[in-house]
């Protein structure tokens, strides 16, 4: 990976610090506005007033107060200014600085951050084609969801605090993308977390959400952990790469680390990725999260920061390509969280619930492609890209849908519920026309962007040479593990599809006249999203020999000297086999889909009862949470409770102190006994004692 | 007027201490009594950012500046010295910082001139121990800081303030007492070497003791500051006085009280005695290792705000522990930075519980819930410091917990990974706290019309808040004078305990400026 | 039998000693106690006129004076308190006079 031009000069473009920088900008003008405005100076003197302004009740949605903090400021229209000025430089950036440079990077000056013994980290980005290409799709997405945001939040009177949130979250995004170094990839890291732990408790009155919200930060920095110590310990086998650069740390990377060490590294680097993306175990965060605003979901839980981990582990395929254990671990996992997600996709009646579980199990097709290596880098930024646009697009589909039943229902009853929906195509026909493009996109309808992207995962892992090193079958088993997986996402993607927009209106009579389409802000982002999702597929489709995303990437991926990627998929012919099977399973999984649902819409419930235990794991999740409740966070808790604080520490260790006090007054009462105040005993003491001295003198004497 | 900046801000506090109680005594109201303290303090302040200003980043000659020495005991060697450094000068700096804040803070329902005489004469005790350079001058504020806190705690305090202060005050000096026999030995040790008597630092630094002397002694030492810290199992103290003590001592006492210990250890037991160290080392690794998950989880589980957060130090200094006793020199800066980490964010955790406790008077976790409904400055402002001190990038506690972890995992791995899941438990206890305190739904009438932060509130907070972004986005001025003063001592230790350096710093860039050529142990004054 | 002997005042007075000193550390009255305070010091003068026989000095006789005319102020002394601790706890009882118990 280049950081130098063609002339071998470094480029220097800290323009490039307005990428992140704009959003910041943002951040800080709303989120300042909002803090002020709300700001009511008190006295601790007179702690209580009484009628003041003192909460406008705890509903957990606040809407119609167009009087109330955020006012008539324009908050969502700021933020969107800066989400797009910051797509324009990275477009400009993109396309003027980077495409000529075939494949180098652009780094900023570094300037020192960290610097103390032998640590020397410096914040310092770097555009190449890798960050490059996700800058735009940050960006450009990330500025569509702020536009609709715009609609969606429109009634919110804390819609200031949320533009705030959601532009600090581009920014640390951008960040996460842009930096050059592993601990300023963390910072980043670490902020999207942070204002995933603010967005998705964004309605904190819910103590519901406010829950989730922690779940979800909680369940991300255990995985951050992991992170912190795979960091470490390149770190302490690299002590000649103080700065822990990519570049640098590219340089040593072959042979000088062993293998178990290399191993243990990518493994940890692994558990990070695993909380940040969702893997199994770490993704009970990702369906809790669903309580943020639906903008929230799409961009962060499906666009753009649950594919970190992803982005990672392809930025660092220099280590986990000499690691084909840990890139054995990787794929399997994903593998089977493809798998594992996409069943509980079956049963879902919550709409942004079963898109959760997909996106969990999307992620699984992503990692298993990194896992997979070679070609499986590129493959895996390519389902992350057309992911982004389609998943977004199913989401904020979701949103337009639940903000139509939110308005049309009454306050009690759940607006996203499916088993409420139905008919929706006629009433609500841009949402439907977009969201079918999504869910042809996402089930693998030919031709669609998600039908090329899961091909080349499922294709990247079949011919993985990394995989079949460690196990010679290990490719074929993910291979058919993902056919499955992609069967059992057209099924449920299709039974979302039917059950919400065919069939008939189920809202009931009072509700049904009053939902619409949702206005313009929400349905232009969604429209372009869609012709995303349709043409994506022009980046790479080996299909028609057309790869100009292969091209771009893989100066990234292959290095300046050309020679890690092994298990290249550049075979003089083109594999047919991973296309039939997927679109076999596209057709399959619709095909049930249809037959379930239209054909014979009574069979569900009849098989639902036939297979009580069955259906029981799936409906809850095959008890995940709980089983991590039971066996992680309860028996902690009360150990905490009972054993450590009241047992060992008020117990034991003040016991011992108390102790020492007691026993101290105990000896000295003791001791005191002896002062009777009566004289005649004072006597006998000293009587005895002139006794015992003169003995011990008349023994001396005579001896 | 240079000469002796150090002996000005060292009794300046104390002048300021007395004017304060005569104002009290016979001044009109409590407004003069505050203003009187508060310009003491603020004028101390003042002289400590002229040092700040006038400091040798890297000291071209010998190691320590503004250095003072006058005979005291002269028969003894033992003389007023005082002298700053890299490591000091941020803890003197967060001693002057944070006293006004308190001082402008305090709220209490009788005695307030005694209040802030006291707290200023604690300010001159903990300078004073920041600043000798003479053993026996250091040992005189080391006990001498005890008596304003006992106290501040024990008339202040909540209603099991005697039993805290009297533990507090017995457990400290049972510690001390030990420390002083040990304090003598090596006093008499130099005697019987150099047949000369001297109290000076670098003097008792070049003592030769035997292996078994040292240990002994560093036991000795270790254990008076190992209380001070407090480390894990000797902690317990920690918990009552916080609970019983006022606000204003809460936030001394966790603020700069605490670094002592830490200090102490740097100062005075690692150099004195390094052999020692480095064989008991595993030890301190896992006791540190331990404190750090043992405080995060009784944390957990506390029902009042104070004795949470008192764990929660007990958690986070464990963690400088950990990075001193790696004996690495990332580690041991970012120990020295988290000291001053940990003041500002568990001081500014204090005073925001104070302003809970001055509007609803009570400390229990319970009675509160949805607060961030009608107090969304505080909520904001909480949420910051609680980021700070989980660590979060982009704050001052990510910058210290990172060198830290990344120093020791060098030297010790599997401790490091232990003290990682710190990172990990405390957002669990920190989030689980907020969210207990001001997110969710108002459940009890009387939190419904509380008031948000004051004016003033939001000032005094305000220091620290922008301490804690500053500080996480741009460090480079603290690390870089903590780390001449670090990589000395270091040195030091390395030399005299015979062992290897363990890396070197010929890898980093600007590793010129480590020229450690001019090595001046003298006897007699310190240079 | 053998004339009687230095030894044998020596025994007598020796009896009358331990005979005084058990009565000083046994005896409750306080009265009593001063008497046995007496019969230590006249042992004791027994013994000196004995001694004083034996060698044919006179030293030990006058100090036996000595120790009379001590005695007697000693007792003077001692019956005044008496009298006074009388006046004011109505006792004489030694056990019941502990006060300076700590």
């Amino acid at each position: 990976m280049e950081t130098t031009a063609a002339a071998g000069a470094p480029v220097a473009l800290n323009a490039l610090w307005l990428i992140p920088a704009l959003p910041l900008a943002g951040a800080a003008v709303n989120g300042l506005r909002a803090l002020f405005v709300r700001w009511t100076p008190g006295s601790a003197d007179h702690a209580h007033d009484h009628g003041a302004s003192a909460g406008h009740g705890d509903q957990a949605h606040e809407h119609d107060h167009d009087h109330g903090p955020a006012g008539a400021w324009p908050a969502g229209w700021i933020a969107t200014a800066f989400m797009l000025a910051a797509f324009g430089v990275a477009m400009w950036a993109f396309v003027t600085q980077l495409l000529p440079l075939h494949g180098a990077g652009l780094t900023t000056d570094p300037m020192p951050w960290i610097v103390a013994g032998n640590v020397e980290i410096h914040a310092r980005l770097l555009l190449d084609p890798l960050s490059g290409l996700l800058a735009l799709v940050v960006t450009g997405v990330g500025t569509l969801i702020h536009l609709y945001s715009v609609g969606y939040m429109a009634h919110d009177e804390n819609r200031d605090r949320y533009f705030a949130y959601l532009n600090l979250f581009a920014a640390m995004m951008l960040i996460l993308i842009l930096g050059d170094s592993l601990p300023l990839l963390f910072v980043g890291w670490e902020g999207v977390g942070l204002c995933s732990y603010l967005l998705i408790g964004f309605w904190y009155t819910d103590e519901q959400k406010a829950i989730a919200g922690k779940k979800a930060f909680v369940v991300n920095r255990v995985g951050d952990l992991g992170f912190l110590l795979g960091m470490f310990l390149l770190f302490a086998a690299a002590p000649t790469q103080p700065s822990l650069t990519f570049s640098s740390l590219a340089d040593v990377a072959h042979g000088h680390f062993s293998p178990i060490l290399l191993t243990t590294a990518c493994l940890l680097l692994f558990v990070g990725a695993c909380g940040k993306s969702a893997q199994f175990p770490l993704y009970i965060w990702l369906p809790d999260a669903m309580a943020g605003p639906t903008p929230v979901s799409a961009l962060i839980h499906a666009a753009t920061m649950v594919t970190a981990g992803v982005y990672m582990i392809a930025r660092l395929h220099f280590l986990f390509e000499l690691a084909p254990i840990a890139c054995a671990v990787i794929a399997s996992v994903g593998a089977f969280t493809a798998l594992f997600a996409a069943t509980m996709g079956f049963v879902q009646n919550d709409v942004k619930k079963v898109l959760a579980y997909s996106t969990v199990s999307q992620l699984g097709f992503m990692v298993m492609a990194v896992g997979a290596a070679g070609t499986g880098y590129i493959a895996g930024v390519y389902h992350l890209t057309t992911h982004a646009f389609f998943k977004a697009l199913l989401f904020l589909g979701s949103g337009s849908l639940i903000h139509a039943m939110h308005h049309a229902l009454p306050a009690d009853a759940d607006p996203n519920d499916i088993r409420s929906m139905g008919g929706m195509r006629h009433k609500m026909p841009w949402t439907f026309r977009t969201f079918i493009v999504g869910w042809a996109a996402i089930a693998g309808f030919p031709f669609f962007s998600g039908f090329f992207s899961k091909d080349e995962v499922l294709a990247s892992t079949l011919h993985s040479e990394r995989l079949a090193s460690t196990f010679t079958y290990l490719p074929q088993i993910l291979f058919a593990a993902g056919v499955l997986a992609a069967a059992c996402t057209a099924f449920y993607m299709t039974r979302l599809l039917i059950l919400v927009f065919f069939g008939k209106p189920r809202m009931g009579a009072a509700a049904e006249p009053k939902v619409h389409e949702s206005g313009w802000q929400m349905v232009v982002p969604m429209v372009v999203l869609a012709v995303l999702s349709a043409l994506g597929g022009i980046l790479w489709a080996p299909l028609f020999g057309w790869a100009p995303l292969e091209h771009f990437l893989a100066p990234v991926i292959m290095g300046q000297s050309g020679a890690f990627l092994a298990g290249v998929h550049s075979a003089p012919h083109f594999d047919w086999t991973p296309t039939i099977l997927a679109t076999a399973a596209f057709v399959a999984g619709t095909w049930l889909a249809h037959y379930l649902y239209i054909a014979h819409p009574e069979m569900p419930t009849r098989l639902a009862a036939r297979r009580r235990g069955l259906y029981r794991m799936l409906w809850n999740k095959w008890f995940v949470d709980e089983a991590i409740e039971g066996i992680f966070v309860n028996p902690v808790r009360k150990i905490s409770e009972s054993v450590l604080w009241k047992g060992i520490d008020v117990g034991v260790i003040d016991g011992t102190v108390n102790g020492v006090g007691a026993l101290a007054a105990k000896a000295g009462a003791a001791v005191g006994r002896l002062q009777t105040g009566l004289t005649q005993n004072y006597a006998v003491g000293i009587t005895g004692g002139v006794a015992v001295l003169a003995v011990y003198v008349l023994a001396r004497l005579y001896s | 007027m240079s000469a002796h900046l150090l002996s000005l801000i060292l009794f300046l506090p104390l002048a300021g201490a007395i004017a304060t109680w005569l104002t009290g005594l016979f001044g009109k109201s409590d407004k003069a009594t505050r203003a009187v303290a508060f310009v003491s303090s603020m004028a101390v302040l003042a002289i400590s950012i002229v040092l700040l200003v006038k400091y040798q980043i890297v000291p071209k000659t010998g190691r320590m500046q503004f250095l003072e020495s006058a005979t005291w005991i002269p028969s003894l060697g033992i003389n007023y010295a005082l002298g700053i450094d890299g490591i000091s000068l941020f803890l003197v700096l967060l001693t002057t910082a944070i006293t006004p804040i308190v001082i402008v803070s305090a709220r209490v329902s009788k005695g307030l001139a005694g209040y802030l005489a006291l707290l200023l004469a604690l300010e001159t005790g903990m300078l004073g121990a920041f600043l000798a350079l003479d053993v026996v001058l250091f040992y005189v504020f080391w006990e001498a800081m005890l008596v304003p806190m006992y106290f501040l705690i024990g008339i202040w305090g909540g209603e099991r303030r005697i039993y805290a202060a009297v533990k507090f005050f017995l457990y400290t000096a049972a510690g001390s007492l030990l420390m002083l026999v040990a304090l003598l030995y090596v006093f008499m040790a130099f005697k019987t070497q150099t047949n000369v008597y001297s109290g000076a630092i670098f003097d008792l630094w070049s003592v030769s003791l035997t292996h078994t002397e040292q240990l002994w002694l560093f036991a000795a030492f270790a254990l008076a500051f190992a209380i001070k810290v407090p480390m894990f199992p000797l902690h317990t103290w920690l918990p009552d006085a916080h609970v019983q003590a006022p606000t204003g001592g809460s936030v001394v006492l966790a603020a700069v009280m605490l670094k002592m210990g830490t200090y102490g250890f740097l100062r005075w037991a690692l150099p004195m005695f390094p052999s020692a160290a480095m064989t008991l080392a595993p030890l301190f690794l896992s006791l540190s290792a331990i404190g750090i998950v043992y405080g995060a989880l009784v944390a957990m589980v506390q029902p009042d705000m104070k004795k949470l957060i008192a764990y929660s130090s007990v958690s986070h200094l464990g963690f400088v522990m950990l990075g001193l006793f790696a004996f690495d020199s990332a580690a041991v800066t970012g120990s020295v930075m988290q000291m001053v980490n940990h003041g500002i964010s568990t001081g500014a955790l204090f005073l925001l519980v104070g302003v809970l406790y001055d509007r609803l008077h009570t400390r229990e976790i319970a009675r509160f819930g949805g607060l961030a409904k009608v107090m969304p400055m505080y909520a904001a402002i909480f949420l910051l410091v609680t980021l700070s001190s989980i660590g979060l990038p982009g704050t001052n506690g990510f910058v210290g917990e990172f060198l830290i972890l990344i120093g020791t995992f060098r030297a010790a791995p599997l401790a490091a990974a232990v003290g990682g899941l710190g990172v990990v438990l405390g957002a669990v206890y920190m989030l689980w706290l907020y969210q207990r305190v001001l997110l969710g739904p108002i459940t009890r009438e009387e939190n419904r019309h509380v008031t948000d932060v004051s004016r003033l509130e939001v000032a005094y907070l305000a220091p620290l808040l922008v301490a804690i972004l500053f500080l996480g986005i741009y460090p480079k001025p603290v690390l870089e004078r903590i780390e001449p003063a670090v990589q000395y001592t270091l040195d030091h230790v390395q030399q005299k305990s015979g062992k290897a350096p363990r890396f070197t710093l010929s890898e980093r860039s600007d590793s010129s400026n480590f020229t450690l050529s001019e090595r001046s142990e003298s006897k007699g004054s310190p240079r | 039998m053998s004339p009687v002997g230095t030894q044998h005042y020596l025994v007598v007075a020796g009896l009358m000693f331990a005979f005084g000193a058990l009565g000083v550390l046994w005896r409750r009255n306080a009265l009593g106690v001063l008497l046995s305070v007496e019969v230590m010091l006249n042992a004791g003068n027994v013994a000196l006129v004995a001694f004083a026989r034996e060698r044919g000095q006179v030293d030990g006789q006058a100090l036996a004076l000595f120790v009379m005319a001590v005695a007697a102020a000693e007792a003077a002394v001692g019956l005044a308190l008496v009298v006074s601790v009388f006046r004011t706890r109505r006792t004489v009882n030694l056990d019941e006079l502990g006060e300076l118990r700590g």
